[in-house]
């Protein structure tokens, strides 16, 4: 790596590396001159040997070894790909992604690859060799171009974080104390452990945990180790990864370790990667339990020379930027079936020419396998992640609007499937044959229209239907509720006045809020006024309506106090048109803080609540939904009481999953009745302490809402991300009292749904609301064979009511491939969707399984799919070489970063409130949500030239990749960090704080001034454009180096170790290649 | 005679008291044979403008079981400083304040023209007036204008400072809160769930005590701390916000399917105004108004599904226990009624619709309070709108003419026990000596709570003597019955008034004679002699009313039929007593001045609405008799036997008989019925009338003639309460139904022949006739066999 590194981007980055070792060894107080280290070898070399102090000598020499070793480890990379050997097409183009990277690199590469595998050795030091295990992450099929682009991991730091949040981020933690360090990691290790021997068997004294001082020495390790497992990629600069677990308090953090396996690698292959050594030592003393997935058993003594090299290893960085300079450039354009679309993360346009986009629809795989066997063989899940609704550039055109006439729109007479580009037209156009289940239907005589010479309509281009991959239909009387159109729905706002609101400033800010609000409600295409009516309820022990009729003086309040069986009390005059009652809610709102400014009430419902609302809408015969702001544990006596049931003790338990239950049946009583009436809840909670987000969530998450927290919630601090999720949230185009069905070729069927709606039979998934960022995923199974011809095609059909109240169903669909050859599934898949169910079915099996099952679960899920492909796919290959599909090399960071995050792994301050609303907060993403929310982005904000506009490449989220003179932002979706190294230069502090030295840079600022200078707008511009990507607002903390805020910002650099015992990426990939080898064997 | 009538004149002036009998029998036995019980009508509050209170407290007897007050019948031992009472004989001494006492030096309660007096207690809180509105919203919108229009007229007629409430109800019931500025704030409850007090209560947060009781005050049990009700504000602090709350009252807002009745959930609404006070205001004077506009037709006390097409229940389906709801909808409003009134609040009900609105059911809410009971058409008549305004009348004191939270004690002298009372009053349990076991009326104690009074509301009370015959009291003894009335006078204070009355009572009258002879003996002439005393002494009058309430009281419980019955044998067991007659001779048959009227009382009693019940709904009936049972005597004299005038060319006005002979072609006709006010004109006038003659100034005495019957109606119409309804109608009209329905159709379509043209209208109508009757009654009267 060094090589490749060096040559260009060396140099920036280089300095950082040197830095952090000097942390490591000097436990930070060292090593300013670390910087210094000319090349970043020689950084790595520092440190070494200071950890290697420590430890017995034995590692001494390794650490020069291992220089060298990151190097060959590197060329094992290209040989990799060369191995892998240029496949698809598509892989192909990647290629050039990576050479921007370093395109130097990549000449090198290929001459390399020669080098490989053997080489290991060469560059190193014999030591090196023996310790690397081989692995090789490949890009199986052709990937190699982009493999090598991993290699060459930019040498820079790239953080990338995902995984496990802090928890203390952003979803508010309490302000309970933050563990520190290790404490609560260890049990979670030890329930890794036993994996982890699995393998180890061999590894010479492996499972010596803990204690294991074992691994100091590294020499033995080396002797001993001989375990066999070859595949992790281990790293190289053990230190660097080591900082960045160890993080804070503990010293010395464990190694991560892969190292008792790698002795069998370290025959095998590179050498180069062996280099890592020294550390571990450190390592597994401390903190050896820590270690995550049973990796440290062996580690410790194998050796500490083993490491990949994490600039080895795949980068999600570098794959993103591959495909962001391979794919970002050209639209996409839909005309072909089974096409891998381009990654979320990539800026594309999309060409609607007959597949819906993939903003609509993705796919874990564009190609299916023909039978049921192969994708059992696979185990690739076969998931689309449906977003009905999605929101598309401005230089998109959304649907087009369909009318039909009286008839409705045209549909296959059996399936009920809706008429789309796929159907055929036959016998000169007067019947078509239905793609989904063959059915042959008339066409009806107004919709005749001739074929062409190829079968074509010919007015198949003047028709969305015939021509589009998405487009509405308008919707019939027959679609709707009652056999009557519907009334244009309302919104109900519905504010807690107890006390704990009162007190935080939030009602007088809301209410403050609301009076410019209410004139952005949602408002269908041209229309000049929004159809949307509104009303209040403000509500404590008791309910309180509002009159609030145009013809009144002043509004009415109407308290109902009987909250044991909610009725609303008025008819009229509740929900009202704004501009015509406008002065009325004026004064309303200007009231509602005054009339209780003094209460003494601390007490209030919840479950009333909704229903009021509910009974609300139904009395106005309309759909809608309901906003609810909420601070406490509804323990006032009423139906859906709850009661504080927050125990921590439960954690890792069998009756962990209690946790995310409901503690009453009740509110699923209520959902139900919710959707039955298309009222939709959002509720914006803002607790000071348990509030069971479990159970308060169930009507949001039924009824297709959005769960908003804002733990100690404090107007100085949260207004403005309160105000703009608010604003986002009320403004945003919904579809309400919305089924949708997804309709399939005959072969595979729709099983199973992952979402925020309802479903009262197995097909049909109702949503009370659906807005543009609510994601529905579905699984789907083969009941028969697939054609490899035909394809298989989904269709999915969502009929909602517009806000202005027009009944329409939107029908997306998608043609897939089909294939008899598991190689063309491979190559067809896409990672991120994958996780994206991964994530939600993992997410959904925390309900009723221990977390350590479901973890399980998705560990061996995982290596079965790559156990596979190694064996069916790859060409053949040493054991000990792990080869990762070009598609999938992302898989095991990413899984990793899912295992770790804090439902499926909490840390010691992660409350159970947290887990339930991240929980419930994950089932609904998209995939470009979830791909950051688990992965990171990570950028330096110093590192390019000020005058450069766009925005900095990321890097890879992991503290090795920080540099102390640096300046880097941090946000996954919710969180949003500005991290500040503790040697930024002066001026730079200055022009963006406005203050004259780091000290004097307040940890935990929330907004960054406004200074009129180039790099404060560009940062300020940067932070903006994030959080406008983003559904939600990323509430901004500046973190410096080495302050006590940095515990939570390190929670997120997931490639690292976490404190709650996640495994650093490089630990898990080994781990991973060990179960994989297990599955071959 | 004409001395006992001016003696029992100036006795009702004085006591506002007529017994039915002024001389007492000496014993039980004879006081049995008098067929009539001993009895009285009481006023409590008679008017007296020429007794100004007196301010301090009544002297009592210091017997525990005795407690009378000092009276103008106490013997007085001035140098010793004691007084005896004249019930149990107790000797008293004078508090200290009486040091100066001597016969010429007496406190006005020992002056024999203060057998009234009043007086005012000064301890104690001063609780302000309470007047709660509750008011459907269901109702057509000019007929709510109007009422919200008098609701706001109201606000300037009540005293600044007694409190005011709001309750709407349609669908919901909502309890207004009163003091907020700047937003109308409500709470709102569910028509159809009944609710305890306790609940209804705590839902409207009355269980917290919102504010802590200022220490300065030492706080009572009867004291609440006004401020604690948001909902119950004096007028003056919030009069402008609650005409603006009145204002925007709007209809019901629930809309109203075609066939359906609006929803009304008058059960729970009155539910919760009672619930209201019983936490806030408990034995504190308060008026709960009831305005309603229909009938309830959901949740506890509906009267009536909501379906049009099933109709409210007729006397018919009550007969035929066809009558769904009533049984429930009566227990629920007794409870109500029973709650309010065992917390000194009374209820009143208005109730306007055309239809019936439920008032059978809810009778007991008015009857057991003391409140009103008033039924019109619409709230959009002057009928309403001048009762309602009436009710807040004033005395020559400017004082309201309504006072609450009553209770009235009787004490007897030891002859006497009570047997009970019949007005608009609960039974307070007092057991006491002086508690007979008989009952009648409501009996079984000794105190009742009268929770609304005005001058006007009269109880009947009724005695059993109980000396025994053979130990009877010297003659010319007098019995005495004392009456004390503690009471919240409109300008919020206590006051105690006491009447203390005597009779004398005849010793052993009848000494002689034995049941059921007749015939003269040795001991006739000096039973005679005493039997004129007792007839002298008899009040037809007083004991027509009496025993009409014991007849109507019967029939709230029984068969029409069975207290016709039951009246008819009293009536000639009276006869057969009192009557001179030779047996089995009806034409000898006499009754003497003092009893001359009494048959015809209970001949047009037995034809009252009061106890018939065809042509009257049960809503009809409920309010008749809701009002018979608290007038004074002259009102209920002429509610039983309606007043007739008679005008003509022929000279001034005079009384005529309630006789279809009166009605004549060239006469006009007044009747007073005090419902109804009807003026009829003859054929010929009215012919007349159309010929337009009164224009016509030659004519003008015709004008006139036509004007005095208006000006007088105008006058009886100002006076009433309440207002009665006001019909002007001629010969022919479909409304002088009203007028031949009351008259005695002494002509009918089976005599009118006899009887020849000239003399009169004929009624069609089967009933007999007066002349029928009295032939009856002479037959059984002088029969031996009955």
């Amino acid at each position: 790596m060094n090589v490749n590194q060096s040559a260009p981007p060396v140099p920036p980055f280089g300095q950082p590396q040197p830095v952090y070792p000097g942390y490591h060894q000097s436990s930070y107080g060292g090593q300013p001159g670390s910087t210094a280290a000319p090349t970043p070898y020689g950084a790595y070399n520092g440190p070494v040997p200071g950890y290697q102090q420590t430890p017995p000598p034995g590692a001494p020499p390794a650490s020069t070894a291992q220089a060298p070793g990151g190097q060959a480890a590197y060329g094992q990379f290209g040989q990799g790909d060369v191995q892998n050997g240029p496949s698809s097409t598509v892989q192909m183009q990647r290629l050039p992604g990576s050479q921007p990277f370093g395109s130097a690199p990549l000449v090198p590469v290929v001459s390399q690859p020669a080098v490989l595998q053997p080489y290991g050795p060469p560059p190193t030091s014999a030591q090196v060799t023996a310790q690397l295990a081989g692995m090789h992450i490949s890009g199986a099929v052709a990937p190699v171009p982009p493999t090598s682009g991993l290699g060459y991991g930019p040498p820079t730091s790239l953080a990338s974080a995902s995984g496990s949040f802090p928890n203390s981020g952003l979803y508010g933690s309490y302000p309970q104390g933050q563990a520190q360090g290790h404490p609560g990691a260890q049990p979670p290790q030890r329930s890794v452990l036993p994996q982890a021997s699995s393998f180890t068997p061999s590894a010479s004294g492996g499972p010596r945990m803990p204690s294991m001082t074992g691994p100091l020495l590294p020499g033995q390790s080396f002797g001993g180790p001989p375990v066999s497992q070859p595949n992790h990629i281990s790293s190289p600069p053990p230190q660097a990864l080591t900082p960045g677990t160890q993080m804070s308090g503990p010293p010395g953090p464990p190694p991560p370790m892969h190292s008792s396996q790698q002795p069998g690698y370290q025959l095998q292959q590179n050498g180069s990667f062996g280099p890592a050594r020294g550390p571990q030592p450190n390592y597994g003393s401390p903190y050896p339990g820590t270690a995550t997935f049973g990796s440290q058993p062996g580690p410790p003594q194998p050796l500490p020379p083993k490491r990949l090299d994490p600039d080895a290893i795949p980068s999600p960085i570098q794959v993103i930027e591959d495909d962001r300079n391979n794919r970002g450039s050209e639209p996409f354009i839909t005309g072909v079936r089974g096409q891998v679309p381009p990654l979320v993360t990539t800026n594309f346009l999309v060409k609607d020419q007959g597949n819906a986009s993939p903003r609509y629809i993705r796919c874990t795989s564009y190609n299916i396998p023909c039978t049921s066997d192969m994708a059992k063989q696979a185990q690739v899940p076969l998931a689309a992640v449906i977003k009905p609704l999605a929101r598309l550039p401005p230089e998109e055109a959304s649907p087009y609007v369909v009318d039909h006439g009286e008839s409705g729109p045209l549909r296959c007479n059996r399936c009920k499937a809706y008429m789309c580009p796929f159907m055929q037209f036959i016998e000169g156009g007067r019947r078509f044959q239905c793609c989904f289940c063959s059915c042959i239907n008339d066409v009806p005589p107004q919709y005749f229209q001739h074929l062409d010479h190829t079968g074509k309509r010919v007015d198949a281009y003047d028709r969305p239907e015939l021509s589009l991959g998405s487009y509405e239909f308008l919707a019939t009387v027959d679609y709707c509720k009652n056999n009557k159109f519907p009334s244009p729905p309302a919104f109900i706002f519905m504010i807690d006045v107890s006390y704990n609101a009162i007190r935080s400033g939030l009602v007088r800010l809301l209410c403050e809020e609301l009076k410019s609000l209410l004139d952005f409600l949602p408002r269908e295409g041209g229309a000049e006024e929004s159809a949307v009516r509104v009303g209040f309820v403000t509500y404590n022990k008791v309910l309180h309506f509002y009159n609030v009729k145009s013809s009144l003086a002043q509004p009415q309040m109407m308290v109902v106090s009987d909250v044991g069986d909610m009725f609303v009390p008025l008819l009229d005059g509740f929900l009202v048109n704004v501009n015509e009652s406008r002065t009325v809610i004026t004064s309303l709102l200007d009231q509602i803080p005054e009339m209780f400014a003094d209460t003494r009430e601390t007490e209030t419902v919840f479950a009333p609540v909704i229903q009021a609302g509910m009974e609300a809408l139904k009395a106005a015969e309309c759909a809608g939904k309901l906003f609810l702001f909420h601070t406490s544990l509804p323990i006032a006596e009423a139906p859906g009481k709850l009661k504080n049931r927050d125990d921590r003790k439960l954690i890792n338990t069998d009756k962990e999953k209690t946790l995310f239950q409901p503690q009453t049946g009740a509110y699923q009583t209520l959902a139900k009745e919710c959707v039955a009436q298309g009222c939709c809840v959002d509720l914006f909670l803002f607790p000071n302490q348990y509030v069971d987000v479990a159970t308060l969530s169930v009507v949001p998450q039924l009824t297709g809402g959005s769960v908003y927290k804002y733990a100690c919630f404090q107007v100085e601090n949260d207004q403005e991300r309160f105000l703009s999720d608010l604003r986002r949230d009320v403004q945003k185009v919904v579809g309400f009292d919305a089924v949708m069905r997804v309709r399939t070729s005959t072969g595979i069927r729709a099983v199973d749904f992952f979402g925020a709606f309802y479903m009262s039979n197995t097909t049909d998934v109702e949503l009370a609301g659906l807005d543009g960022d609510k994601t529905v995923t579905v699984e789907f199974k083969h009941d028969d064979r697939l054609n490899e011809e035909s394809g298989a095609l989904l269709q999915c059909a969502l009929l909602y009511t517009s806000c202005a109240g027009q009944r329409r169903l939107r029908i997306h669909n998608l043609a897939l491939n089909c294939c008899t050859q598991l190689a063309d599934l491979y190559r067809n898949c896409e990672t991120d969707t994958l996780i994206n169910y991964m994530a939600k079915f993992a997410y959904r099996g925390v309900l009723n399984s221990p977390v350590k099952t479901v973890r399980d679960t998705l560990i061996t899920q995982c290596a079965q799919i790559l156990a596979c492909y190694r064996k069916n796919c790859a060409s053949p290959s040493s054991a000990g070489q792990l080869i990762l599909p070009e598609c999938m090399k992302l898989l095991p960071v990413y899984l990793n970063c899912v295992l770790k995050s804090d439902v499926l792994q909490p840390g010691a301050e992660v409350t159970t409130d947290d887990r339930a609303y991240v929980r419930q907060l994950v089932t609904s993403m998209d995939v470009a949500e979830t791909n950051v929310f688990f992965y990171p982005r990570l950028l330096p904000l110093t590192k390019s030239p000020i005058e450069n506009t766009t925005e900095p490449p990321a890097v890879r989220a992991s503290e090795e990749r920080l540099s102390n003179g640096d300046i880097y932002l941090l946000e996954n979706g919710l969180n949003l960090f500005l991290w500040v190294g503790a040697s930024v230069q002066q001026g730079v502090v200055q022009s963006l704080f406005g203050v004259s030295s780091f000290s004097q840079i307040t940890s935990g600022l929330s907004v960054l001034p406004v200074l009129d200078n180039l790099l404060s707008k560009k940062v300020r511009g940067l932070i903006d454009g994030l959080r406008a990507q983003r559904s939600r607002y990323m509430k901004l903390i500046v973190v410096k180096q080495e302050d006590k805020l940095e515990m939570l910002f390190k929670h997120f650099l997931v490639e690292d170790k976490s404190l709650s015992g996640g495994a650093s990426y490089v630990d898990f990939l080994c781990h991973m290649h060990k179960e994989i080898r297990q599955l071959l064997s | 005679m004409a001395t006992y009538l001016e003696f029992i004149q100036q006795n009702e002036e004085r006591d506002g008291v007529r017994f039915s009998w002024n001389v007492w029998p000496s014993s039980r036995l004879e006081a049995t044979r008098m067929v009539v019980p001993l009895a009285c009508l009481l006023t409590p509050l008679k008017e007296r403008p020429d007794l100004p209170p007196v301010q301090y407290e009544p002297v009592l007897c210091s017997r525990p079981t005795c407690k009378a007050i000092l009276n103008p019948l106490c013997q007085v031992d001035y140098r010793a400083r004691l007084w005896a009472c004249n019930f149990c004989f107790q000797r008293n001494q004078f508090p200290p304040a009486y040091a100066g006492i001597s016969e010429v030096n007496q406190p006005a309660e020992l002056m024999p023209q203060f057998s009234t007096i009043e007086y005012v207690i000064q301890r104690g809180p001063q609780s302000p007036l309470i007047f709660l509105y509750v008011v459907d919203t269901c109702l057509e919108e000019d007929d709510l204008q109007a009422l919200k229009e008098s609701l706001q007229m109201s606000l300037s007629l009540l005293p600044p400072d007694s409190l005011v409430g709001l309750i709407t109800f349609g669908r919901m019931v909502q309890v207004h809160e009163l003091s907020c500025e700047g937003i109308s704030k409500s709470y709102v409850f569910r028509g159809t769930k009944d609710l305890t007090a306790k609940q209804i209560q705590d839902m409207l947060g009355l269980t917290k005590p919102a504010v802590p009781v200022q220490p300065a005050r030492p706080a009572q049990p009867h004291e609440q701390p006004f401020v604690s009700s948001r909902f119950l504000q004096p007028v003056h602090k919030i009069d402008m916000n609650l005409t603006d709350l009145l204002g925007e009252l709007q209809r019901d807002p629930w809309p109203v399917p075609q066939g359906k009745r609006p929803l009304r959930s008058t059960g729970v609404a009155v539910s919760i105004a009672v619930g209201l006070l019983e936490g806030t205001f408990p034995n504190t004077g308060a008026r709960i108004m009831l305005f309603m506009g229909g009938p309830p037709t959901q949740g506890p006390g509906m009267v009536v599904g909501d379906e049009l097409k099933v109709p409210i229940r007729s006397w018919h389906d009550i007969e035929k226990d066809n009558a769904r709801f009533m049984k429930k909808a009566t227990k629920h409003y007794e409870m109500l009624a029973n709650r309010a009134a065992a917390n000194g609040h009374c209820i009143d009900i208005y109730a306007c619709a055309l239809d019936q609105t439920g008032l059978l059911e809810m009778k007991c809410c008015t009857n057991l309070t003391g409140g009103y009971m008033v039924m019109g058409d619409s709230f959009n008549t002057s009928l309403f709108k001048q009762t309602f305004q009436r009710i807040f009348s004033k005395d020559f004191n400017g004082h309201f003419r309504m006072a609450f939270g009553a209770t009235l004690e009787v004490k007897t002298s030891r002859e006497l026990k009570i047997a009970g009372a019949i007005g608009p009053c609960v039974s307070l349990n007092v057991k006491g000596p002086c508690v007979s076991e008989n009952e009648l009326g409501v009996g079984g104690t000794s105190q009742w709570k009268i929770c609304g009074l005005d001058p006007t509301s009269t109880l009947g009370i009724y005695f059993e003597v109980v000396s025994q015959h053979n130990a009877p009291i010297p003659q010319g003894g007098r019995g005495a019955v004392q009456f004390v009335t503690h009471y919240q006078h409109s300008s919020t204070q206590r006051r105690i008034r006491v009447t203390t009355v005597a009779r004398k009572e005849l010793a052993r009258a009848f000494p002689g004679r034995t049941r059921g002879t007749n015939s003269g003996t040795v001991s006739w002439a000096d039973a005679q002699s005493q039997l004129k005393h007792i007839e002298a002494a008899f009040d037809q009058e007083a004991a027509a009313v009496l025993m009409a309430r014991l007849g109507v009281f019967r029939a709230e419980s029984e068969e029409g039929p069975d207290v016709l019955r039951w009246l008819d044998r009293q009536l000639i067991r009276l006869c057969q007593k009192f009557g001179q007659y030779n047996k089995e001779d009806p034409t000898s048959f006499r009754l003497s001045d003092s009893f001359s009227l009494y048959p015809q009382f209970m001949f047009h009693l037995r034809r009252s609405p009061f106890l018939q019940v065809f042509n009257n709904s049960p809503d009809e009936s409920s309010c008749y008799r809701h009002h018979f049972a608290r007038q004074d005597l002259t009102q209920s004299l002429i509610m039983i036997q309606p007043i007739l005038y008679s005008y003509s060319f022929h000279g001034p006005p005079e009384p005529v008989l309630l006789d279809s002979s009166s009605i004549l072609p060239d006469r006009i006709l007044l009747m007073d019925t005090f419902f109804q006010i009807v003026i009829y004109l003859g054929e010929t006038i009215a012919q007349w009338q159309k010929a337009g003659y009164q224009d016509m100034p030659e004519y003008e005495n015709f004008k006139h003639l036509l004007q005095a019957p208006l000006d007088d109606a105008q006058e009886i119409l100002q006076a009433r309460f309440p207002m009665p309804r006001y019909i002007n109608t001629e010969h022919g009209g479909s409304q002088a139904r009203f007028l031949l329905s009351k008259v005695n159709p002494s002509q009918t379509h089976n005599n009118l022949y006899a009887w020849g043209q000239e003399t009169g209208a004929p009624i069609l109508t089967d009933d007999v006739s007066l002349q029928v009757f009295m032939d009856h009654l002479k037959k059984l009267a002088v029969s031996s066999a009955c």
